[in-house]
Parts: structure tokens; C-alpha cells; sequence
């Protein structure tokens, strides 16, 4: 909530023309998130400072809109944060107030000051800084000296020692006043990563002003483009294509001219295709893809005329409501209706739904759920829906050594990951205990050690003909 | 006067043509909610009662609306001519599909009669010609109706007869509800006449007449075939019947028995040839006797109110109370799936896993080496003729008593294995929108609620069988009116006095995190869960935690055979949520500390150019005190700990143990048993301080505010106002009060209202909170424990526990204020 700019540009309190406010008075604004007051502890001939400091009025926080991309998901960060001590969007908005011609470039009475580099030295004292601030401004002109301030003043070992989120930013350059402040203008919020206001298409253009002459040439644009625009990948691509008119016209954002290579189908798409084939090996018309998450394999199924009735099922609501939207299930042609539905569901319980049908597919499911609660999933798919076939695919722990930089497992919420000779014992208990049969199989790169990345099971029910 | 007889439960076709008197007959016997006339749906459909083209839609809507009230057990009239055999067959179909007698009345006049009163209805415009037909088809209707599956028909003749027609309701035979016990219900005898003496005589039932006590023995069925002596058995039994101290249902065994005496192909297997060549020896007199007394048997019982169903194979809850060729059927043979074992036998389909009646159910049929309770049926053949034993399940204590079997009389064709059908949970159990009645009172849970709840409780949470009980919300007390405080004591005792309680603990606070622990002398099934029913930690530090929780009960003398549940606070706070703190809290004091200061150092240089900024810096000032007290509330409950070490819990109730609840003890009580946990492991525990006020006492409330401003003056949390009496303490009408309110601290309030909210603007604004939402559901998911405590106690089915357990994780998605 503070910043000061100083120069020692000679006479220095020329500072006052360029942002119009007098060094010798004090200034007070009303702005939406409190009042901003603008000060000068120090106003000489050769040094003058202005300080910009935001008393923010916590309870017109919080009200209104909920925040984009905030750190305050945790609901009680709603009324208890922050944003009355740290340099963020609030400052950067109450800048753009008290300065707006300055921010523009723009003055009555030293207008060649105003576009004349001078020697500046900017402190932030708390910057809530999600990256590297030196990324961001040293390629702008600034000498970048980022104080990592401590969570609190206790040994190492303590539960509160160890670095906060915050840092002590101090910038020296030399540069025009308006670059300057519109250098804050963008930047804090990007480094804040946050904007205590709802982002409208309205924000493309207020970041392309601001980043006129700067932002285009900067090698960190995409990143500043989307933080700054709340992480809307659609804003955040007409930014960019707006910055570089040159690109958009061939459509090519990345930049490369020549037609891409065709690259390896990834391991997800691999795995998919495998499912798809071992369903459609089976025979199988009506399929449950259980854990369908957002989806991606429901859209491979629906493409497929030869399944009938597709069902998806996942135990997250958000989860459907995505594969919903996905699979744009809202306009689906009514002879197509009904072929295809999302059930909330969970593997722990048995479904009376899910009987009868012909196949099911576990991909990439079981792994994330505890050990101790996978009989219940056993028992509610093997032993109560029952389908002919079941696909299960899960990855090959003993593979993870070839995945560079990787410890641990694959991903956070992995509750285990298992070897070639688990998945087997595994399989080999679902067979005894729930009469199936299985063959194994791996999906993705294989290694003559350690086998494939992903583990594949199909399960099959012998046919009560031949049994 | 004719008197029909109509089963309390069927479905009552009325037969007639148009103008016998149908519609008066109906109005005249039954209640209108009772009688569906096609008429009337024919003017729902259509606007108009005599649109024969909306017949068809119309009788769909009254088969509709006929299924729905059999199926929950209404007696039924349908109001049609019901001429035509097909319009007959739709009607029987929906009597079969709910197991519910057809009953057909006739209600025959003479054309003429019906001819008069038809010209008198001016909407009725057809010609004589066509009752003429109607007449017709009625004749031939007359001798078919038995045949196609109408299972009472009464044919009333002439004006006369029908007007003075009434009703009789009779019962089902199978509906004994008047029979209140106490029973001996007794599983397979298979012709083992010694043990069933033995086993008699260890229930007091004397050689000859009754039971002293008035006791009655239920016989489950399969009295014969395979043991030695079926015909004793059979005697025994029969005599029972007779002198009214027992009564008995038939088992497939039986009923193979009375087919092959009435000359009937059957199979000799399965022990009937031993049956057989045994009443050889006796005389003809009584294999009769024999006969008839199977042929009278009724397949299954519903007794003592209803609570308690008694058939040979067991019933599942839609064909308790009727009847039906496939109730029969299944009280016999149960259900199978189709599919046959390894031994050639058929498989059983697993009707006990998906029971949810509220009857218990006592079935025999498959033999199993214990009897278990399954969702509550329990099977009591424990495969005497096996050699294995006879046993017997005195209702309502629901103890088993059994004798063992002098030797193995048969082989069994499988070996007698634990059938423990999978007890896992069906979907149904918890999601959508649900009513539940849970005793303490009845909530209803919105399907999304539940939507969310199963995402926590099934990806995160421990296993059901483990989660047997939720810590609820608690509310605050009152907002204070004290200057300077959002909440203080004295509210707090004020909330306890207008909820009609005399005395009260205070508990001091903890502030940490809930921790609720399952502990056993053996060990197996121990947990140590969260307030949302995940698990602490990793698996190796909780089961090192449990160990040290168990050696400690089982030291401090506190913890008997089976198991005990704990509710604790396992602290620091900082041990499980130390990267939260971290994160929110410890960032929030990092900012404010480091941003305040340089705010005063630009001003006092503004200053020092005299300029004024006076009121700008007290502010601030202002600013950076109220930051360190709120960096000081967080940092007190922040210790540093390495593994379990520094980490303890603050045990304060103990809520259950195995077999009983104990919601009706006093704090004094769990407070003791927590004290005995300190002392056996003062490292491992930590205490809680407590002081005892008498509300009618202001001397009484003047020390405990001292004590909790002492408390809070040194960084504690707060305290907790508990009605002495216990978890289960209630109003004067009975209700249950709030189990406690919490009366937190000044200064901890800084950490959850933000570090300025003592300033007076600020706390006058925030008084405004209400409290009623927070309260009731406080409230709700409180009797939800408790209830879910009493079930666990009672052993009941694990659905039912865990149906209470999902209400209170889904009252948690209730959109409350976080700060209360």
C-alpha cells in the first residue's frame, strides 16, 4: 500500500509539475478501495520523493464480485488478507488515479522534462511477488534489487521461519517519469498475480496503453499479458495478437513460419487410443467410462457409431458440469439425445445404474484412491455392475525412473503407483474373487527393465455359454 | 344382508355393466381416496368422462396410480366395467407386481334394471344394443374370473343384494403384528430331535404346555429330512403349534415333503429318504397329521408390531406382509442368481446386503457357522444336522443361545463357510435429496449438498465402516454487549440460562485441531480422523500416535475389552496446519509488520517538514499495533514439532465405546476418564482446565469471567460452556440444547475478524451477525452424532450409521459464515 519514486534529476522538485501535485502540500483522493494520499517526505533541489500511500478501507473489500485468480480462495481471506499492507492491483489503481497525466506522459509546465529520461530510484517495501521481479523490469532499463522479506523473526526450524511471499523492491534507472509509472501500473498486479476488480474486455486495451513502447518487445509478454488479463486465455491471445500485428496475419502465434512437424501422439493420447481399441475389441455397445473426468475419452466413444449408450460417470460435480460443456451436451441433435449421460457417482458405493452393461473403463482411476478403500471400488464395479469387459489402466511405478527430474509420483494426488508385479497380483485377486478373467498389457514407450509407462488390464466375464 | 370378505390389503376390481350400480356401490363401502374410476381419469385426459378415445391413456394413468398405492400398501377399488378379459389381466398384473391379492365383485342386475337407470343419465347416449353386449360379456366374464387370477370373487345379484351388501376386512394370514412375544426363534432342526429338546429345555420350555413365562418358540422351518429323528421333531413341534406356545413356518423341506405325500414327483435327495423310510415306522394316523399340519403352515410371519419378520428363507422388505405366489416362493427359497457354485448348488442372490427395512428379519435356510447380523436380518441356521449346533434368537433381547450338535448326522454337500455378504453401501443410501429422521429431530438434505459430501467422503475420507461419527460445528455464544467485545462470558452464560440449564463447565479451548480417536485394547480398526473424516497423517505416524493413545487408556484403567471413541484436540495448532498458517495467517503479520513501519518512516520525514500529518499517522500507528496483536494471536498456538514429537492431544469427552453411547454422561465423567489419560501419559496429553458455575449463582459467573479473561489474557482461545449433564442433555421439553457454546478470546478474534476489529466502528458493525443459521446447524448435526452413536451402539446396520455420519458432512456444505 506504499510505494515512493525519488529523483535527483536537477531541480529534483521538479517532480511535483510532472505528477502535478505540489511537494509542499499534502494531497488526499478518495479512490473505490479507500483513500490514497500523496506525500513528500523529502523535496529539495537535489533529491525530491513523493510517496503514494494507499490507506485502504478493508471493509469496501471483499463485497461485490468475487475475486479473479485470487490467492484468497481460502474463505475466511475474504475479510482477513493482505491487501491493506501489500503493493498490489488496489496500488496500482489508485497510481493510475492520482497520476493519470502523469502516467500519459503528459505536462502543462515541464512537457520536455516529460519526455526526457531522468534518474529515478522506485521503492515498493512489500510486494506480494509470485516470480522473478528482476525477469520483469531489468529488460525495461531497471537495476532490480528484490529483499526477500521473513515470515517471521524466529530460528531456522521454527514452523514460522523461512522466507514470506513478500519482497522489498527497490528499482534504479533511468527513464522517462511516465514509463515509469506505467512500468508499476502493469507490473505490480502481474507480480501480485491478482486483481481485486472483475476483468473486462475493457482491460486489453488499458494494458496495451499502458504497455505502448514497452510491452511488445518484452520477453516476458505472454506471461505479463496473462496475469495481468486474470489468466482469460481468449483476452489473453487478442493482447498478444494486437501486439504483434504481424503474426496474427498468417495466424501463427508461435511464431514459426513453416508447417509443424508431426510430433508423437503423447502418452494421454496413447493411452486413450489403447482403451478405445481394446472396446471396441470387445464387442461392446453399451459403455461406462467410470471416472470420466472432463471427459476426454467420452468424446473418442461418441464419435464411435458402433456404442449405443455411452455413460460417463465421475464422483466430482465440477468434474461433469466440464464434460458437459466439453462434449457441448446442451445441443446435442434429438436423435443422438440420450446416447450420451453424465452421472455423479461414486466407485466406493454400489451404483444400481451401472449394471448391465457391456463394458467399463477405469483409465488412470484407481490410483487415485487410498489403498485401504479399493475393495469397495472391487466390489462395487467387478461385483455389483458387473459389466462383460472391464479396461483398467493405471501407471507402471517402475517406469518413473525414466522420467527425468521426477520424485515421487506422477501426480499430487496419486494416493500409490504400482509395479509391474502389484497390477499383476491385483489382477490376479480380481480374477479369483470376482470370476474374470484379464489379460495385461502396457500402453506408451516401452523398456526392455522396467515395461511401459502405463499399465493396461482388460478384464473379461466368460461367456455363461461356455463356462 | 350379504357380507363379502376382502383382505385389508388387495386390489378390488368391481365387474358390471354400465348401470349396475358400480359407482354407488363404491361410494357407498369405501372411502372416494380409495375407489379410481375410470371415469374420472377418462375426464382428466380428455375434459370429458364418456370420451371412450382417451381410454387408453385414461387406464394407463389409473394402472399408474393404482401401482403407487398398492405399493405402499393401500387397499385398492378400481370403478370400471371391467367386462373384457385383457381390461382384467392389466388389473391383476398390477395386483402381481406388488404382491397384493386381485379380489373381484360382481355386481350383477337385470339389463332391464340397468337400461332404466342409463336412459335417466342425460350424458349417457348409447343404445340398448350395446348392454346388450356388455350383458354378454358379463355371462361369459362370470367363470373365468377364478381363473385368471382372482383370488376371492363375489358375485352380488339384483339391486336388492347390492345395496345391502358391507364389507368385511380380514387379515392376512401371514399378519401376527398382535403377537408381542417374547419369542424363541429357532433355526434348522433337520430332524436333530435331542439338541431341539436340549435346546428347549436351556429356554425353559417344559416337556408339556407352555413356557412359564409365556414365551414363544418360532420355528424358522426345515424341521426335517437329513437327521435322525424328523418324525420327533416333527411331534415336538406339532404338539408346540398346538398347545399355542410355538408357531412355526415351513421350510423347502417341508414343502418337498408335502408334495411327496400328497403323491407327487419329487427327487429323493437331500435327506428326504431318511424322512421318509422314518415315517415308515409310525403310523398312518400321523403322516396325515403330518400333512395337514404343512399344508396349514403360512410361508412367512410379520410379528411384534411389525418390528419382526419370521421366514424360512429369509423376505426382502416389499413382500413383508403380502402375499403372492413369488413372496411365497422367495420366504421358501430365497433368490438365486442364476449361476450355480463349484459344488453344483445354486447361487444365492445376496437379498440381506441390499435390506434397508426397519423389521428385523430371522430367516434359516443356509447353514453358516455363527450367526451374524446383516442390515438387520440375521440367519440363525448354524447346521446342527452338520454337526455344528442348534440355536435360537431370544427376541427382543436379541441374545443367541445355542446347544451343539452331539455329532455330524450329514455331510454337507459344501463345506459351512462365513457367507459374509459384502455390507458395502449402495448410493441410494446417500445422495439425492433425502429426509431423515434421525430421532433428535429430522432434516431434509439438499441433493447438492450431498453432491458435495460424496466427493469428501469418498476421495477423502476414511472408509465408512471406520467413520462412525463427525464432530459438529459449534456455534458462538450471543455477541456480546460488553464495550470492547464481540463475545464474553456473560452471554454465554445467559445463552445456557434461557435454554433452562442450571450448571455449566467451562472448558478451556484448545486451539489446535479436532481430532477424534478410535482406540481398542486389541488394536484392529483403530483411526485417528479430522473434523471432515480424513486421516491426520501418513499411516506410520498416526498408528505410532494410536499405539501411544491405546498403551495410555489401557494404563490409566479407562479402556475395557472392545474399543473406545475419543473426541480431542491434537495440538499445536501448527502441527497439521502449519503450512495454512504459514501461508494466510503468518503472511498477512509478515506484510503488516514490514509495510506499517515504512509507512511511519515516510510520514515523520513528511512530518519533519512540517507538514501535517497528524491524523494520517495515528492511523497507522493504530494500524501497526493491531497488526502485532494479531501477529501475536496466530504465533501462540505455532510450536515447533519433528514427527510426533511436541505433538499432544487434549482429550475432553469420551464419546462412545463398544456396545454402548455416552451421551448421558456428565462432563464430570469425561473429564475424569481425560484426567486419567493425563496422568498415565503426561507427555502424550494434554490437559483440560475447567471451572464448574451454578447460573443461579452471579458470584459463580464473576469467577469463571476472571478465570476466561485470565485464560484469554495469556493467549488462549477461548472456552468452551457446556450444560454439565453431557452430550445429551436437553431442555425442559425435552429438545436437545446446543452441546456447548464457545466464548472465544479477545484477542484470538484478531486472527478470525481481522487485526482491526476492536476498534468501535468496526465492533458495532460486526454485532450485527447472526447467529440463527449457525445454531441450527450446529444443532442438527449434533443430534446427527448422537444419533449415529446410538446406532453404533445397537450395532444397526452399517448403512444406517453411516447415512447420519454423510448428514453431518453434508450440513457442512451449508453456506455459513466462516468467521462464527
Amino acid at each position: 500500500m506504499l510505494l515512493t519514486v525519488t529523483t535527483t534529476h536537477r531541480p529534483a522538485t521538479d517532480l511535483g509539475y510532472l505528477l502535478v501535485k505540489h511537494p509542499d502540500r499534502t494531497h488526499s483522493f478518495d479512490v473505490p478501495t479507500g483513500t490514497a494520499h500523496v506525500l513528500y517526505p523529502e523535496a529539495t533541489e537535489d533529491r525530491c520523493t513523493v510517496a503514494l500511500l494507499l490507506d485502504v478501507d478493508p471493509q469496501r473489500l471483499g463485497g461485490g464480485r468475487k475475486q479473479q485468480a485470487s490467492p484468497d480462495s481460502f474463505t475466511l481471506g475474504q475479510f482477513v488478507n493482505d491487501r491493506p499492507y501489500a503493493a498490489s492491483s488496489l496500488l496500482a489503481s489508485a497510481l493510475a488515479k492520482v497520476f493519470r497525466s502523469a502516467l500519459r506522459g503528459e505536462s502543462k509546465d515541464r512537457p520536455s522534462l516529460a519526455a526526457t529520461p531522468i534518474p529515478l530510484e522506485i521503492h515498493v517495501p512489500v510486494l506480494r511477488c509470485k516470480g522473478d521481479p528482476v525477469a520483469l523490469f531489468e529488460p525495461l532499463g531497471w537495476t532490480v534489487t528484490a529483499r526477500v522479506i521473513p515470515l517471521d523473526d524466529v530460528p531456522e526450524g521454527h514452523p514460522l521461519a523461512g522466507d514470506s511471499a513478500y519482497v522489498d523492491l527497490t528499482l534504479t534507472g533511468t527513464l522517462r517519469l511516465a514509463d515509469a509509472l506505467n512500468h508499476l501500473y502493469v507490473l505490480l498486479p502481474v507480480l501480485d498475480d491478482a486483481k481485486h476488480y472483475w476483468v473486462a474486455p475493457d482491460e486489453i486495451d488499458k494494458l496495451l496503453r499502458s504497455g505502448e513502447g514497452w510491452l511488445a518487445s518484452h520477453p516476458s509478454k505472454e506471461l505479463i499479458a496473462r496475469r495481468y488479463l486474470a489468466h482469460r486465455r481468449s483476452y489473453m491471445l487478442s493482447a498478444l495478437e494486437r501486439l504483434s500485428p504481424d503474426l496474427s496475419a498468417d495466424g501463427d502465434l508461435s511464431g514459426e513460419s513453416a508447417p509443424a512437424a508431426p510430433r508423437d501422439p503423447s502418452l494421454a493420447e496413447q493411452r486413450r487410443d489403447a482403451v478405445l481399441a481394446a472396446l471396441a475389441a470387445s464387442g461392446a455397445s453399451r459403455v461406462l467410462d467410470l471416472g470420466c473426468g472432463g471427459g476426454a475419452l467420452l468424446a473418442g466413444l461418441i464419435k464411435d457409431m458402433r456404442y449405443t449408450e455411452i455413460v460417463g460417470t465421475d464422483v466430482s460435480s465440477k468434474a461433469l458440469d466440464l464434460a458437459h460443456k466439453r462434449l457441448h451436451l446442451d445441443n446435442v441433435p434429438s436423435r443422438q439425445a440420450g446416447r450420451v449421460t453424465l452421472w455423479q457417482s461414486a466407485l466406493t458405493y454400489r451404483d444400481d445404474r451401472l449394471k448391465g452393461f457391456d463394458a467399463a473403463v477405469l483409465m488412470e482411476v484407481i490410483e487415485h484412491l487410498d489403498l485401504s478403500r479399493l475393495p469397495a471400488l472391487e466390489a462395487s464395479v467387478f461385483g455389483h455392475a458387473r459389466p462383460g469387459t472391464v479396461v483398467v489402466t493405471t501407471p507402471n511405478a517402475e517406469y518413473n525412473v525414466l522420467y527425468e527430474g521426477l520424485s515421487g509420483m506422477r501426480h499430487s494426488d496419486h494416493r500409490f503407483e504400482w509395479g509391474r508385479s502389484s497390477f499383476a497380483a491385483w489382477t490376479d485377486r480380481i480374477c479369483t474373487t470376482y470370476g474374470y478373467n484379464a489379460a495385461l498389457s502396457f500402453v506408451g514407450n516401452m523398456d526392455k527393465s522396467v515395461g511401459g509407462s502405463t499399465q493396461m488390464a482388460i478384464f473379461t466375464l466368460p461367456r455363461k455359454d461356455e463356462s | 344382508m350379504t357380507e363379502i370378505d376382502i383382505p385389508e390389503l388387495a386390489l378390488v376390481a368391481l365387474v358390471g355393466i354400465s348401470g349396475s350400480g358400480k359407482s354407488t356401490f363404491a361410494r357407498a363401502n369405501f372411502a372416494p381416496t380409495q375407489v379410481l374410476s375410470s371415469d374420472y381419469f377418462r375426464g382428466l385426459i380428455a375434459d370429458d368422462e364418456n370420451d371412450q378415445s382417451a381410454s387408453a391413456d385414461a387406464f394407463d394413468v389409473l394402472h399408474y396410480v393404482a401401482a403407487k398405492r398398492l405399493k405402499a400398501g393401500r387397499l385398492t377399488v378400481v370403478d370400471a366395467t371391467n367386462l373384457q378379459s385383457h381390461a382384467r389381466a392389466g388389473l391383476v398384473k398390477v395386483a402381481r407386481e406388488h404382491d397384493v391379492l386381485p379380489v373381484a365383485v360382481v355386481l350383477d342386475v337385470p339389463e332391464s334394471v340397468a337400461w332404466e337407470r342409463t336412459q335417466t343419465r342425460p350424458d349417457r347416449t348409447f343404445g340398448k344394443q350395446v348392454l346388450t353386449r356388455m350383458h354378454r360379456d358379463l355371462r361369459r366374464s362370470l367363470g373365468q374370473l377364478a381363473r385368471e387370477g382372482f383370488r376371492k370373487v363375489h358375485v352380488l345379484r339384483g339391486a336388492d343384494e347390492i345395496a345391502g351388501a358391507t364389507i368385511r376386512y380380514e387379515k392376512l394370514y401371514n399378519d401376527r403384528r398382535e403377537l408381542t412375544g417374547p419369542f424363541d426363534i429357532i433355526g434348522d432342526v433337520h430332524g436333530c430331535r435331542a439338541e431341539l429338546d436340549l435346546l428347549l429345555e436351556k429356554l425353559g420350555y417344559p416337556a408339556e404346555g407352555v413356557h412359564p413365562e409365556g414365551r414363544t418358540a418360532v420355528f424358522v422351518g426345515d424341521l426335517v429330512d437329513r437327521g435322525p429323528d424328523s418324525p420327533g421333531v416333527l411331534r415336538r413341534v406339532m404338539g408346540m403349534v398346538r398347545a399355542g406356545s410355538a408357531i412355526c413356518v415351513p421350510g423347502n423341506h417341508e414343502q418337498k415333503l408335502a408334495r411327496k405325500l400328497n403323491g407327487r414327483q419329487v427327487q429323493l435327495t437331500h435327506g428326504l429318504p431318511e424322512t421318509l423310510a422314518q415315517l415308515e415306522q409310525e403310523p398312518p394316523e400321523f403322516v396325515q397329521e403330518v400333512r395337514t399340519f404343512i399344508e396349514g403352515l403360512v410361508s412367512h410371519y410379520v410379528l411384534d408390531g411389525g418390528k419382526l419378520v419370521v421366514a424360512h428363507a429369509g423376505l426382502k422388505e416389499e413382500y413383508q406382509g403380502r402375499a403372492s405366489g413369488r413372496v411365497r416362493s422367495f420366504a421358501l427359497y430365497g433368490e438365486t442368481t442364476g449361476e450355480t457354485d463349484e459344488y453344483g448348488l445354486p447361487v444365492r442372490y445376496p437379498w440381506a446386503r441390499d435390506y434397508r427395512g426397519s423389521a428385523a428379519v430371522v430367516y434359516g435356510h443356509t447353514p453358516t457357522p455363527t450367526p451374524e447380523w446383516i442390515n438387520n436380518t440375521i440367519c440363525l441356521d448354524t447346521g446342527c444336522v452338520f454337526g455344528g449346533k442348534l440355536t435360537a434368537l431370544r427376541w427382543p433381547t436379541r441374545e443367541l443361545v445355542s446347544v451343539a450338535a452331539a455329532r455330524e448326522y450329514y455331510e454337507p454337500a459344501r463345506p459351512l463357510v462365513v457367507e459374509r455378504p459384502d455390507t458395502g453401501l449402495d448410493l441410494q443410501d446417500v445422495t439425492g435429496r433425502r429426509h431423515l429422521d434421525y430421532g433428535y429431530g429430522r432434516t431434509t438434505i439438499p441433493a447438492e449438498n450431498a453432491a458435495a459430501a460424496l466427493e469428501v467422503m469418498s476421495r477423502f475420507a476414511l472408509a465408512p465402516e471406520t467413520l462412525i461419527w463427525l464432530p459438529p460445528t459449534m456455534a458462538p455464544c450471543s455477541t456480546a454487549t460488553v464495550e470492547g467485545y464481540l463475545e464474553h462470558p456473560s452471554t454465554a452464560f445467559a445463552d445456557m440460562r434461557s435454554a433452562g440449564v442450571g450448571t455449566v463447565v467451562c472448558e478451556e479451548k484448545h486451539m489446535g485441531s479436532r481430532a477424534v480417536v478410535r482406540v481398542s485394547r486389541e488394536g484392529a480398526g483403530d483411526a485417528i480422523w479430522t473434523r471432515t473424516g480424513r486421516p491426520f497423517f501418513d499411516a506410520e505416524r498416526n498408528a505410532a500416535l494410536l499405539i501411544r493413545v491405546r498403551a495410555a487408556a489401557i494404563e490409566a484403567g479407562v479402556l475395557d475389552d472392545g474399543w473406545m471413541l475419543l473426541d480431542t484436540e491434537l495440538l499445536p495448532w501448527s502441527a497439521k496446519a502449519g503450512g495454512l498458517i504459514r501461508e494466510r495467517y503468518a503472511g498477512v503479520g509478515a506484510a503488516g509488520r514490514a509495510a506499517l513501519p515504512a509507512a511511519l518512516t515516510v510520514l515523520d520525514r513528511v512530518a519533519a517538514r512540517g507538514l501535517d500529518v497528524t491524523a494520517l499517522r495515528e492511523r497507522m500507528a493504530l494500524r501497526a499495533e493491531e497488526i502485532a496483536g494479531y501477529s501475536a494471536a496466530y504465533r501462540a498456538y505455532v510450536r515447533p514439532t519433528d514427527g510426533l514429537d511436541g505433538v499432544t492431544l487434549a482429550p475432553f469427552a469420551v464419546l462412545a465405546a463398544q456396545g454402548v453411547s455416552h451421551s448421558d454422561k456428565d462432563h464430570g465423567w469425561h473429564l475424569d476418564i481425560a484426567d486419567k489419560l493425563v496422568a498415565a501419559d503426561p507427555a502424550l496429553f494434554t490437559p483440560t482446565r475447567r471451572m464448574l458455575v451454578d447460573l443461579s449463582d452471579p458470584e459463580s459467573e464473576r469467577a469463571a469471567t476472571d478465570w476466561w479473561l485470565e485464560l484469554t489474557g495469556a493467549g488462549g482461545e477461548g472456552m468452551v460452556v457446556k450444560p454439565w449433564a453431557g452430550l445429551g442433555a436437553t431442555d425442559t421439553r425435552g429438545r436437545l440444547v446446543q452441546p456447548g457454546v464457545k466464548c472465544r478470546g479477545r484477542e484470538y478474534l484478531r486472527i478470525i475478524y481481522g487485526p482491526e476489529y476492536t476498534r468501535p466502528e468496526q465492533l458495532e458493525r460486526l454485532r450485527a451477525r447472526n447467529l440463527g443459521r449457525k445454531r441450527g446447524l450446529a444443532l442438527r448435526e449434533h443430534g446427527l452424532g448422537l444419533a449415529a452413536l446410538d446406532r453404533v451402539a445397537e450395532q444397526a446396520p452399517l448403512w444406517k450409521v453411516h447415512e447420519l455420519v454423510f448428514a453431518i458432512l453434508a450440513a457442512e456444505s451449508e453456506p455459513v459464515d466462516p468467521r462464527l
